[in-house]
C-alpha cells in the first residue's frame, strides 16, 4: 500500500477464477478455500473446482478440439510462440506470483520465470516438427505408398505438479496443445495463483477458447472423476507425483476407456531439464495408410 | 467427353420444353454420364476462387459492380411470418431501393412464396421488377409430386414470372437420378412461360462434384437458371460452388449452345461479397453472363450494404443504417 | 442487350511505405559500410527506373565478410545454446511479418513480379521459413545429421525469388550454428539489404549473417575464398557446374539449387478446370523465372484439344502489367538479358517448327515484358523442350500411355520437378515414384512450405532445403 495524501492507498484485489472455455467463471459449486503463501499467510480465495466444473470443462475441450486439431501446426506453433511473448511482457507479474507461492527467492523466481517461457518456445518450434521426427513413409514388400503420421488424441486431462506451479504447470500443459490436443488441467493444490494469472496469458494470446481449460482445486478429489470419464481419451497424472497407491487408481479407472495414462513419477522431477519426446508422443496416436500404386 | 462447339447464338432455353437427350434413358445411363463429367478438385477449386476474391475493384470498375449487383438482386422474403405489409414493404422497396437517388438502379425480382404473388405484382406494379415464386413444396421438397406441380401452378396463376423449384435431394444422393429430371422436366411444363430456376441446395449435396453433377442434370431436364441454395441451410452459396456452377453453364453453353443462368442465393451479406462473385462470373464464365438475365443474386440484407457503399462512392464518406431504409 | 463488361480500374498498391535510399553499403559486422570497389545501379524493370546505387564488393570487401562471419563463429554464434540462437531467429520471423508489406512492396519494385504475389507467397514463406527453422536450433539431436555446424556458409542466391532465396538459405544456416556471407544477385540487392536492416533490429550479434552485394566476380571470390567451409549456391546449372569444379579438391561442404525443364503431365481423367489452372500456375507465375516450373505440359493425347482450348481461353484472361497493380497477374522481365534470351528461344521454337500462340494482351512502352506464349506441336528435339527458358513460354508435347509420359518427362538431363494431373490415386503415386524429380506435385503445382524438403535429381542439383532433410546441409 502506498501513502497518499490523505493516507495508505487500498489496492484493488484480483478474484481468482476458473478458466474454462475461454471464459473466468467461479465454481458452480460456489465453494472456494483459501491460498496461501510459503510461510501460511493469507494470499487470496481460490476457486475450489467440482466434478461438475471438470465435467464441463471436458465438454469445452471436447467442442475445442476439432477446430484446434484442424489447423495447421505452424498456426498452432506461432500460438503457442505468442503465449510465451506474452508471458514474457508479464514477467515482473510472474516473479512475484511464484516468489509468493514457492516461497523461493527473487533471483531463483526470476530463473523459473525465464525458463518457462523458454519452455513454450521450445515447444512452439515442435509443433511442425514432432511429424517428421516420429512419423515416415514405410518400404513394405508390395506395390503401396504407405506413411505413417501422428495425430492427437483428444482431450487430455492433466493434473498438473504440485510443487512447481508455473515451469511445471508450463511443462505439463505446452506438450498437450501444441500437438493439437485440448487440456483441462487441475492445477497445483497449494498454489494455485499463478495457474490462474497464466490463464489470463492464454485469454490474450489467440488461444482459442476451451483448448486450454483450468481448474483450481484437489487434484485428489477432482482427479478421480477425470480419470472416469469416458470423454478423456489420456490423462498426466504428474500431480500425484510420490502417491503411488492414489495413481495406481486412478490408472484402474482410467482402464475403463483405455486412456493412454502417464503415470504420476515417484517424487516431482527437475523441471529445468529438457523433456524427452516422450512427454509430446504420450498423447499422440499413430495412423499408418496404404495405397497402392499401379496405372 | 462433350467437344467444343461453336458458340453463335446466345439466347434463352426454347419456350417449348426441349426433348431429353439420350443420357435420361435411365438411371445407369444418367449415371455414367454425369460420373463421367471431369471431377473437381477441391483444394485447387477453393484455392482459385480465394484468388478471384483478391482482384481489386476500385473507382470506376466498382461503381459499376456495385449498380449491376443491384440491378441483379432478387429480393427476397421467405418467412413463415410473412404478411400482405411485409411483401408491399419489400415490393416498394424493390421498386426504389433509395429513395434519395433516383439513379439507383431498381432490383430484377422479389422473391416470395406462392400465396403472396398476387401482393408482389400489385406492389411492383408496371416497374418492370419480376415477381419470382418458389414452388415445389420448397424449402424441403418433401411431398408427392403433384402437390409440387399443384404448388407450381398456383404461383404461374397467381401471375409468377419466375419459378424457384428444389430438386428432390434425397433421390439425387440416393442415385435416383431419372426421377430428378423428370420431376424437372414436369416442374418446367407447368410453368407455362414462366422461367424455372432449379435449385441445387449444394449445402446438402456436400461436394464440388455432386454439385457439377447435378448442374449438368437440372440444364439437361430444361431450367433455365441454376440456382445454389434455398438459403434455409449453411452452408449456402459459396464462392467456390458458385464458381463451379459458372464453369458448368459455361461448358454447356459451349457443347449446346444454350446459354444457362446462375443465381447464387442466401450467405452473401455484403457488397464485398457480391463483387468477388461479379469477377468470378466475369473471368471464369465471360462477360456474358454480366446481365440480370444471366445471373441473379438472392438475397434480403446484401441490398442495404450494396447501397452503402454506392452511398460511399458517391459521398466520400462511410454511411449507416439510418441512411437506407427497412424493408 | 448491350453487353456489360466487367474492367477493373487501376489498383495500385502504395510505394510509400518503402524508403529506398540513394545509396547501400555492404553490410559487414553488423554495420552497413563502404565497399573498396566500384558500384552499381539497380533498375525497376517495370520502367526501367533506377532505384539505387549499390557496393560492388570486391575481393578485399568478400574477405573482410569471411573474416566477420568467423569472428563472430568461433566467439559468439558457435557458443551459443541452441534455444537461444532459437530466440534470435523467432525475432527476425516476427519481425519480417510485422513488416511484411514493405518487404513485398520493395520485392515487387525491385524484381518485377506482381505485388500479390510477392504479398501473397514471397514474404509469408519468407516470414515462415525464419519460424520453422528458429525451432530446430535447439533440436538438432533430433535431425538425424549430427549437430555439430561447418562454420562459415558463403551462399549465392539468383534474382528471381530474391527474398524467398535468402530465406531458404540463412535460415537453416544460422539454427544449425554457422554464420554466413551471402551474395545476392546483382539485379535485385534491395530486400536482402533491408533484411539485413531487420537483423539489425532483431540485435542478431554482430557478423552472424554479412551481405556483400555484387555480380559474378564477388561471386567467384566468395565461394572460392579458403576460410569458408560450405558453399550453398541456388542459379543457373552452368555456373553450378563451375562451383562444383571450383571447391573439387578441398574440404567445402556443397550444396546446389539449379536449373530445370519440369514436365506437368496431365492425364485423361484430370480434374479439368483444376488441372488449366495447376499448368497457368506452373508456367506463368512469378514471369516463368521458376526453376521448378512447369515449363512442358505433358498432354495426354486423347484430352489435347480440349485441354488447349481451356488453356487458351484461361491465358486470355491473364493481366499482364505494372507489377504495383493489385490486380497484375504477370509482371515484368527482370532484364534486359533475360529477355533477350526468351526472345532467342521462342524465335528457335518457331524456326525448328512449332506453333506459337500468344495470349491477346497489352504491354506497357517501358520496361520489359514479354507476352505470355504457348507452342504446341512440340517434340523431345526441339530447343524449346530441352533448354530452359526461364520466362512465360509454355512448350506442348503430347503422349499415349503412362509409360510414355514418364519416358518423356525424365528425358532430360534436369530433375527439379514434375506435376501429375489425374484423378487416380494409384496412378498418381506410381507415375510419382517412376518420375527422377526431386520434387512432385500431384494435382496442385508450385506449392511450397518450410517444413517440404526442395531440392533437385541430376544437373538440377544435389541437396535440399527445407524440412528435417535441410538441417544436412548445415551439420556434420
Amino acid at each position: 500500500m502506498t501513502p497518499s495524501p490523505t493516507g495508505t492507498r487500498a489496492d484493488v484485489r484480483k478474484t481468482y477464477k476458473l478458466y474454462i472455455g475461454g471464459a473466468f467463471p467461479r465454481s458452480e459449486s460456489g465453494h472456494t478455500y483459501e491460498a496461501v503463501d510459503a510461510k501460511g499467510r493469507f494470499l487470496a480465495n481460490a476457486a475450489l473446482a467440482s466434478r461438475k466444473d471438470a465435467r464441463d470443462a471436458v465438454v469445452a475441450a471436447r467442442g475445442a478440439f476439432g477446430g484446434w486439431s484442424g489447423r495447421t501446426a505452424y498456426n498452432r506453433g506461432q500460438v503457442v510462440y505468442r503465449v510465451a511473448e506474452v508471458l514474457e511482457d508479464r514477467r515482473a507479474q510472474f516473479v512475484e506470483a511464484v516468489q509468493r507461492s514457492e516461497g523461493v527467492s527473487a533471483r531463483q523466481a526470476s530463473a523459473t520465470v525465464d525458463a518457462s517461457v523458454d519452455r513454450l518456445v521450445w515447444y512452439a518450434g515442435w509443433a511442425d516438427k514432432v511429424d517428421q521426427v516420429v512419423g515416415g513413409s514405410n518400404p513394405v514388400a508390395g506395390p503401396y505408398f504407405n506413411l505413417t503420421a501422428p495425430e492427437p488424441t483428444g482431450v487430455v486431462a492433466v493434473l498438473a505438479p504440485q510443487a512447481s506451479s508455473l515451469l511445471g504447470l508450463v511443462s505439463v500443459v505446452a506438450p498437450v496443445i501444441v500437438t493439437g490436443n485440448t487440456a483441462v488441467v487441475v492445477s497445483s493444490f497449494r498454489r494455485p495463483l499463478p495457474a490462474v494469472t497464466f490463464g489470463e496469458v492464454l485469454a490474450t494470446s489467440d488461444v482459442p477458447g476451451g483448448v486450454v481449460n483450468l481448474l483450481t482445486g484437489d487434484a485428489t478429489s477432482i482427479g478421480p472423476w477425470l480419470a472416469a470419464h469416458m470423454d478423456v481419451n489420456a490423462i498426466d497424472l504428474a500431480g500425484l507425483a510420490g502417491d503411488a497407491v492414489l495413481s495406481a487408481q486412478h490408472e484402474v479407472a482410467a482402464a475403463d476407456n483405455l486412456k493412454r495414462v502417464v503415470r504420476a513419477p515417484a517424487a516431482e522431477p527437475d523441471w529445468a531439464a529438457e523433456p524427452p519426446l516422450t512427454a509430446m508422443t504420450a498423447f499422440l496416436e499413430t495412423k499408418t495408410v496404404w495405397h497402392p500404386r499401379g496405372i | 467427353m462433350l467437344t467444343g462447339m461453336a458458340v453463335d447464338a446466345v439466347e434463352h432455353a426454347p419456350e417449348t420444353t426441349a426433348a431429353p437427350l439420350d443420357v435420361a434413358r435411365s438411371d445407369a445411363s444418367l449415371r455414367r454420364f454425369l460420373h463421367g463429367l471431369p471431377g473437381v478438385d477441391q483444394v485447387g477449386a477453393e484455392a482459385r476462387a480465394a484468388a478471384l476474391g483478391t482482384r481489386s475493384i476500385k473507382t470506376t470498375a466498382k461503381a459499376t459492380a456495385l449498380d449491376l449487383a443491384i440491378s441483379m438482386v432478387d429480393l427476397t422474403t421467405l418467412e413463415g411470418a410473412d404478411t400482405v405489409g411485409k411483401v408491399r414493404a419489400l415490393g416498394a422497396k424493390a421498386v426504389h431501393p433509395d429513395p434519395s437517388d433516383p439513379t439507383c438502379p431498381r432490383v430484377a425480382a422479389v422473391c416470395v412464396y406462392p400465396d403472396m404473388v398476387a401482393t408482389a405484382k400489385a406492389a411492383v406494379g408496371a416497374s418492370g421488377v419480376k415477381v419470382a415464386s418458389v414452388a415445389t413444396a420448397f424449402p424441403s421438397g418433401r411431398a408427392a409430386l403433384d402437390v409440387k406441380l399443384a404448388d407450381t401452378r398456383d404461383a404461374v396463376e397467381a401471375g409468377a414470372d419466375e419459378i424457384d423449384m428444389v430438386i428432390d435431394r434425397g433421390a439425387f444422393l440416393s442415385g435416383h437420378y431419372l426421377a430428378v429430371y423428370e420431376e424437372i422436366v414436369a416442374v418446367r411444363e407447368a410453368c407455362g412461360p414462366a422461367h424455372l430456376k432449379v435449385i441445387l441446395e449444394t449445402g446438402e449435396l456436400a461436394t464440388y462434384d455432386n454439385v457439377r453433377r447435378a448442374s449438368w442434370l437440372a440444364m439437361l431436364a430444361g431450367g433455365h437458371f441454376i440456382k445454389t441454395s434455398t438459403g434455409k441451410v449453411q452452408p449456402a452459396a459459396t464462392l467456390p460452388v458458385t464458381m463451379v456452377m459458372l464453369e458448368a453453364v459455361r461448358d454447356y453453353r459451349e457443347a449446346t449452345g444454350v446459354q444457362i443462368g446462375v443465381k447464387p442465393a442466401g450467405g452473401i451479406r455484403s457488397a464485398k461479397d457480391a463483387v468477388k462473385h461479379l469477377v468470378v462470373v466475369n473471368e471464369v464464365a465471360g462477360p456474358d453472363w454480366l446481365d440480370p438475365d444471366w445471373f441473379r443474386f438472392g438475397a434480403s440484407t446484401l441490398l442495404n450494404d450494396l447501397l452503402m457503399q454506392r452511398i460511399k462512392l458517391t459521398t466520400g464518406r462511410y454511411s449507416g443504417p439510418d441512411y437506407v431504409t427497412v424493408d | 442487350m448491350a453487353r456489360t463488361e466487367l474492367e477493373y480500374a487501376p489498383a495500385p498498391e502504395s510505394r510509400s511505405i518503402v524508403d529506398i535510399r540513394a545509396s547501400y553499403g555492404l553490410f559487414v559486422g553488423g554495420e552497413f559500410v563502404d565497399g573498396h570497389g566500384s558500384s552499381f545501379k539497380t533498375v525497376n524493370p517495370a520502367t526501367e527506373e533506377v532505384l539505387a546505387e549499390v557496393a560492388e564488393a570486391d575481393e578485399r570487401d568478400v574477405d573482410l565478410a569471411v573474416k566477420a562471419a568467423r569472428r563472430a563463429y568461433d566467439r559468439v554464434w558457435s557458443r551459443m545454446p541452441g534455444a537461444e540462437r532459437a530466440k534470435y531467429l523467432f525475432r527476425i520471423a516476427r519481425i519480417i511479418a510485422e513488416r511484411s508489406r514493405e518487404l513485398a512492396v520493395l520485392e515487387s519494385i525491385d524484381n518485377g513480379k506482381p505485388i500479390r504475389e510477392a504479398r501473397d507467397v514471397d514474404v509469408p514463406i519468407v516470414a515462415a521459413h525464419f519460424f520453422y527453422y528458429a525451432g530446430w536450433a535447439d533440436k538438432l539431436k533430433h535431425s538425424g545429421y549430427g549437430e555439430t555446424p561447418l562454420g562459415v556458409a558463403a551462399q549465392v542466391i539468383p534474382w528471381n525469388f530474391p527474398l524467398m532465396m535468402l530465406a531458404w538459405k540463412v535460415a537453416p544456416a544460422l539454427a544449425c550454428g554457422n554464420t554466413v556471407v551471402l551474395k545476392p544477385a546483382e539485379t535485385t540487392p534491395l530486400t536482402a539489404l533491408l533484411f539485413a536492416e531487420i537483423c539489425q533490429q532483431a540485435e542478431l550479434p554482430p557478423g552472424v549473417v554479412n551481405i556483400v552485394t555484387g555480380a559474378g566476380a564477388t561471386g567467384q571470390a566468395l565461394v572460392g575464398h579458403p576460410d569458408v567451409d560450405k558453399v550453398a549456391f541456388t542459379g543457373s546449372t552452368e555456373v553450378g557446374k563451375a562451383i562444383a569444379r571450383t571447391v573439387a579438391g578441398t574440404d567445402k561442404r556443397l550444396t546446389l539449387e539449379l536449373g530445370g525443364k519440369a514436365a506437368n503431365i496431365v492425364f485423361d481423367d484430370a480434374p479439368l478446370d483444376q488441372a488449366v489452372e495447376g499448368v497457368v500456375n506452373g508456367i506463368f507465375f512469378n514471369q516463368g523465372h521458376v526453376c521448378c516450373a512447369g515449363s512442358r505440359l505433358l498432354v495426354q493425347e486423347s484430352v489435347a484439344e480440349e485441354v488447349l482450348h481451356r488453356l487458351k481461353r484461361r491465358m486470355a484472361t491473364l493481366r499482364v502489367g505494372d507489377p504495383l497493380d493489385k490486380n497484375t497477374d504477370v509482371g515484368a522481365i527482370n532484364s534486359p538479358e533475360q529477355l533477350a534470351r526468351i526472345r532467342e528461344l521462342s524465335a528457335a521454337g518457331e524456326a525448328e517448327g512449332a506453333e506459337r500462340w500468344t495470349a491477346p494482351c497489352q504491354l506497357p512502352d517501358t520496361g520489359w515484358w514479354f507476352a505470355p506464349t504457348l507452342f504446341t506441336d512440340v517434340t523431345q528435339a526441339h530447343r524449346i523442350a530441352r533448354e530452359e527458358i526461364f520466362g512465360p513460354v509454355l512448350s506442348v508435347l503430347t503422349f499415349r500411355t503412362p509409360a510414355e509420359a514418364v519416358a518423356k518427362a525424365n528425358n532430360t538431363p534436369y530433375g527439379l520437378s514434375a506435376g501429375i494431373w489425374s484423378d487416380k490415386g494409384s496412378r498418381i503415386l506410381q507415375v510419382a515414384s517412376q518420375l527422377r524429380a526431386g520434387v512432385v506435385w500431384a494435382n496442385t503445382f508450385n506449392q511450397f512450405d518450410p517444413t517440404s524438403p526442395f531440392g533437385g535429381y541430376k544437373e538440377s542439383g544435389q541437396g535440399r532445403e527445407g524440412g528435417r532433410h535441410g538441417l544436412e546441409a548445415y551439420l556434420r
